[in-house]
C-alpha cells in the first residue's frame, strides 16, 4: 500500500469509480477500529441524515461517540450507526441507466394533471 | 492554509489520465458540480485532495495542544468551561475533516502515521508557545479568525465531503473567535494595568505567525494554480492575507490594542491596509520543523498514540471476544 | 482579590460543597487528558464529561456561594486547601502524574456510580434548587457510569494487558472507596433536615450500580482495607496542593482582575 494511501492501478481509474478503499477490522490486536457512518433524527417526525463518520471497537461505542461527537448542539433525538463496510451503494458509473429513465415518466408527478380548479386541491 | 508547503515546490508530473474522462471531470467542475467519494476522479486531484484535507485535519488535533496547555489554569470557572468546550470543538473538527478524507481511500491510522513520522505537515501557527492566558484570547481572535476566513470559501469547495464537513466546522467556529475576542475585550476594558501589558505582549506575538498562515505570497506558490482550477482552492494567499488584515485592523481599534507593525497603514488609494514585510525565512524555519515548539508538538502526539496502543487493542480484542459469544 | 477568602460553611453548605469540590476537582484532573487521549473520539468523550462535571460544580457552588455572599469563583479560586471538601479520590494523580486510561476510567465508574445514586436521592431533596439541579445532573451521570462502565468492561475483559492495567488501578484506587460512605456529623445533620441522604445510605445502591460491569470485567469486588482518607473533612492527601497551586494560580497572581 502507498503511503499516501492511494487507491491501486485499476481501481477508480477506470470510469467506474469504486475507488472506495475502506480498510477492514479484524479484531485481531493492531489492526484499526472500523469505521462507522453516523444518521442522526434532528426531531421525531424527520428522517435520520447522514452526518459522517467516525471510528469505535463495538456497536454501543458507536452510538456513544456519535452521541458525543454528532449531537453536542442539540442536533438530534436519535442515532443510528452502520459499519461502513455494511453500506451498499449504486454505483456512479450506473448513474445513467438507474436514474435518467424518471426523467420522462411525468405522469408520475401530480402537476402533469390538470383539473378544474373546484377539484384541484385533489 | 492547510497546504503551506503544498503551495510552493516544483510542480509534481500529472499522471496521464484518459482525456475524455478528464474533459468530463473538467467540465462538472467549471458547471460548479459537486464530486462525491464514488465518482472518478483524476489521481492528482485525489492526491491533493486527501493531502490537504488530511493536513487541515492535523492542524485542528495539534491545535488543541497550545490551547489545552490552559485548561487547568484557566482563571474563572467560565472561561474554562468554555474554553474545554472550544477544545473538544477541535477534536470534532480533526474528527469530521479525517472522516471526509477517508472517502478518498485513506484511512485513520495510515494519516497519523503520516503526521507522527514528520511527512504529514499541519498548519504553522500551532508551533508557537502559548506563554500567559492572553494567549488564548489572542488565539481566538486572530488565529481562529484566520481559519474563518479560509475557510468559509471551502464551504464550495468542489469535493462535496470536504465542503460538508466545512460547513459543519464554520457553524461551530464563529463561537471560538467570538469568546477569544470576548476574553481580550474584558481584559482590556475591565481588567488592571497587569492585564492589559499581558494582552498588549500576546498580540507582539501572535500578530506575524498569523499572517503567516495564509501561507507563501501569490508569486511564491505556483502549485495553487492547480488547486484554484479544480475548485479546491478558492481565493489566493495574498488575497485572504489582506482581508485579515483590513479587518483586524479595525478590530484592534476597538481592543485598544496596537498590531505590531509600523508600517501597518490605510491606503486611500487601494481602499485598503499597507502593512511591513513578513519574515518568509521565519515562516519556512518553521514549516520545516525548527519553529518553537514543533518537536514538542510532534512528541506529545506521538506519546498519545504510543501510551494508547494498549488501550486500542484491548476494545479490539474485547469486541472480537464479544462477536465470538454472540455468535456460540 | 489574591487573597484567600475568609470561609465559615455551616453543616448545609459543607454538605453541599463536598459534592460541588467533588466534582471540579474531578473534572480538573479529567481536562489533563484533552488532547492525550488514545484515540480522537475518547478526547471528545472526555471533555464532554468534564464539561458536565464543571457544570455540576457550578451550580452547586452558585447556589452555596449565594448563602455565604461569596461566588463560585471566589469558592473554586480563593479558598485554602484546607477548606476544600471533595474526596480525596478525585485528587489522586491524573495523566500527568502517571495515571493511565485504566486509572481514569475506573475512577470514572466508581465517581460517577457515587454522583448518580447521590443525584438519585437529591431529587427528594427539602432544598428545591438542590432538586432542580439534581433533576439535570442524574441524565448525566446515567450516561457516565454506562460510558465509563463501558469500557471497564473493555479493559477487564479485553486482553492480558489491559486486564493487569486495571487490576493495576482497582489496587491504588480501592483504598479511597470507604471515604465515600463512611458518615460524619455534617451527613447526620443533612439527612435530619431533609437536605440528602447520608454517605452510608449510599453505599448499597453504589455497589447494586458498579458490581455489574466489575463482573462483566472479570474483576473480583475487593476487601475493604483499613485505611481511611478524610478529604471530606478537609484534611486532603498531598496531591491537592498543588493541584490548587496550578488551578488558582491566575486569580492569585492578578489581584482585582476581570476575567
Amino acid at each position: 500500500m502507498t503511503r499516501e494511501a492511494l487507491p491501486s492501478p485499476g481501481q477508480g481509474r477506470d470510469g467506474e469509480g469504486s475507488g472506495l478503499l475502506r480498510p477492514q477490522a479484524t479484531g485481531s490486536a493492531g489492526a484499526e477500529w472500523p469505521l462507522w457512518e453516523v444518521f442522526v433524527r434532528p426531531k421525531a417526525g424527520l428522517d435520520h441524515k447522514h452526518c459522517g463518520s467516525l471510528h469505535a471497537p463495538d456497536a454501543s461505542a458507536a452510538v456513544q461517540f456519535a452521541r458525543d461527537v454528532y449531537t453536542r448542539r442539540q442536533e438530534g433525538t436519535s442515532l443510528w450507526v452502520v459499519r461502513s463496510d455494511q453500506i451498499h451503494a449504486s454505483d456512479p458509473a450506473d448513474k445513467e441507466a438507474l436514474f435518467d429513465p424518471m426523467a420522462d415518466k411525468v405522469y408520475r408527478h401530480p402537476s402533469f394533471y390538470t383539473l378544474p380548479a373546484a377539484v384541484d386541491h385533489l | 492554509m492547510y497546504t503551506q508547503a503544498m503551495d510552493i515546490g516544483p510542480a509534481e508530473a500529472k499522471r496521464h489520465e484518459p482525456a475524455e474522462l478528464e474533459a468530463r471531470f473538467e467540465a462538472r467542475i467549471d458547471a460548479g458540480d459537486f464530486i462525491e467519494p464514488k465518482d472518478w476522479m483524476p489521481a492528482h486531484y485525489r492526491k491533493t485532495l486527501v493531502r490537504q484535507i488530511s493536513q487541515h485535519a492535523h492542524s485542528e488535533i495539534v491545535g488543541m495542544l497550545p490551547e489545552g496547555n490552559w485548561l487547568t489554569r484557566a482563571p474563572t470557572l467560565k472561561r474554562k468551561t468554555i474554553l474545554l468546550a472550544k477544545v473538544q470543538d477541535e477534536a470534532g473538527h480533526g474528527l469530521y475533516l479525517y472522516s471526509a478524507a477517508e472517502t478518498l481511500g485513506t484511512s485513520r491510522d495510515q494519516m497519523t502515521e503520516a503526521l507522527l513520522s514528520g511527512r504529514a505537515k499541519y498548519s504553522s501557527i500551532f508551533n508557537y508557545p502559548t506563554l500567559a492566558w492572553a494567549d488564548v484570547g489572542v488565539i481566538g481572535w486572530l488565529v481562529d479568525g484566520a481559519a474563518i476566513m479560509n475557510q468559509v470559501p471551502l464551504t464550495r469547495c468542489s469535493y462535496a465531503p470536504y465542503a460538508r464537513a466545512m460547513v459543519r466546522v464554520c457553524r461551530e467556529e464563529s463561537f471560538h473567535q467570538r469568546q477569544g475576542f470576548d476574553a481580550l475585550l474584558t481584559m482590556m476594558t475591565q481588567g488592571t494595568e497587569a492585564q492589559r501589558t499581558m494582552v498588549q505582549d500576546a498580540v507582539d506575538r501572535w500578530w506575524w505567525p498569523s499572517l503567516m498562515m495564509f501561507g507563501p505570497p501569490d508569486a511564491d506558490s505556483p502549485n495553487s494554480a492547480q488547486s484554484m482550477r479544480w475548485g479546491i482552492k478558492r481565493n489566493s494567499n495574498d488575497e485572504l492575507r489582506q482581508k485579515f488584515v483590513d479587518a483586524c485592523a479595525e478590530q484592534a481599534k476597538v481592543l485598544g490594542v496596537t498590531l505590531p507593525d509600523p508600517d501597518l497603514k490605510w491606503n486611500e488609494s487601494r481602499g485598503a491596509h499597507d502593512f511591513g514585510a513578513v519574515d518568509w525565512a521565519e515562516f519556512w524555519r518553521v514549516v520545516n520543523g525548527d519553529g518553537p515548539c514543533n518537536r514538542e508538538r510532534l512528541a506529545a502526539r506521538s506519546q498519545a498514540w504510543d501510551d494508547g496502543a494498549w488501550v486500542r487493542d484491548a476494545a479490539l480484542a474485547h469486541a472480537h471476544k464479544q462477536r465470538h459469544k454472540e455468535a456460540a | 482579590m489574591g487573597a484567600s477568602i475568609a470561609f465559615a460553611p455551616d453543616d448545609t453548605q459543607r454538605y453541599l460543597l463536598r459534592i460541588a469540590d467533588t466534582a471540579l476537582i474531578h473534572a480538573q484532573r479529567l481536562m489533563e487528558w484533552c488532547g492525550h487521549a488514545p484515540v480522537l473520539e475518547e478526547d471528545l468523550a472526555l471533555a464532554n464529561l468534564g464539561l458536565d462535571l464543571l457544570g455540576q460544580a457550578r451550580a452547586l457552588l452558585g447556589h452555596v456561594g449565594a448563602q455565604m455572599g461569596l461566588d463560585e469563583d471566589q469558592l473554586a479560586f480563593l479558598r485554602d486547601e484546607a477548606h476544600f471538601l471533595n474526596l480525596t479520590l478525585v485528587e489522586q494523580p491524573g495523566r500527568r502524574g502517571g495515571a493511565d486510561f485504566a486509572d481514569a476510567q475506573l475512577r470514572n465508574l466508581l465517581v460517577a456510580g457515587w454522583l448518580l445514586v447521590l443525584w438519585q436521592r437529591l431529587l427528594e431533596s427539602g432544598d428545591p434548587q438542590v432538586a432542580a439541579i439534581a433533576a439535570k445532573a442524574v441524565k448525566e451521570s446515567r450516561y457516565h457510569v454506562q460510558h465509563a462502565g463501558d469500557w471497564v468492561v473493555r479493559l477487564g475483559d479485553g486482553t492480558q494487558e489491559s486486564a493487569r492495567r486495571l487490576r493495576a488501578a482497582l489496587d491504588r484506587a480501592w483504598p479511597y472507596v470507604a471515604e465515600l460512605f463512611a458518615d460524619d456529623a455534617v451527613d447526620a445533620a443533612a439527612q435530619d433536615q431533609g437536605l440528602g441522604p447520608r454517605a452510608s445510605a449510599l453505599h448499597a445502591p453504589w455497589r447494586e450500580v458498579i458490581a455489574p460491569y466489575f463482573g462483566a470485567a472479570g474483576i473480583p469486588w475487593p476487601e475493604t482495607p483499613a485505611f481511611r482518607s478524610t478529604g471530606r473533612q478537609g484534611q486532603h492527601s498531598e496531591h491537592l496542593g498543588p493541584l490548587l497551586s496550578e488551578m488558582q494560580v491566575l486569580q492569585r497572581s492578578f489581584p482585582g482582575g476581570r476575567w
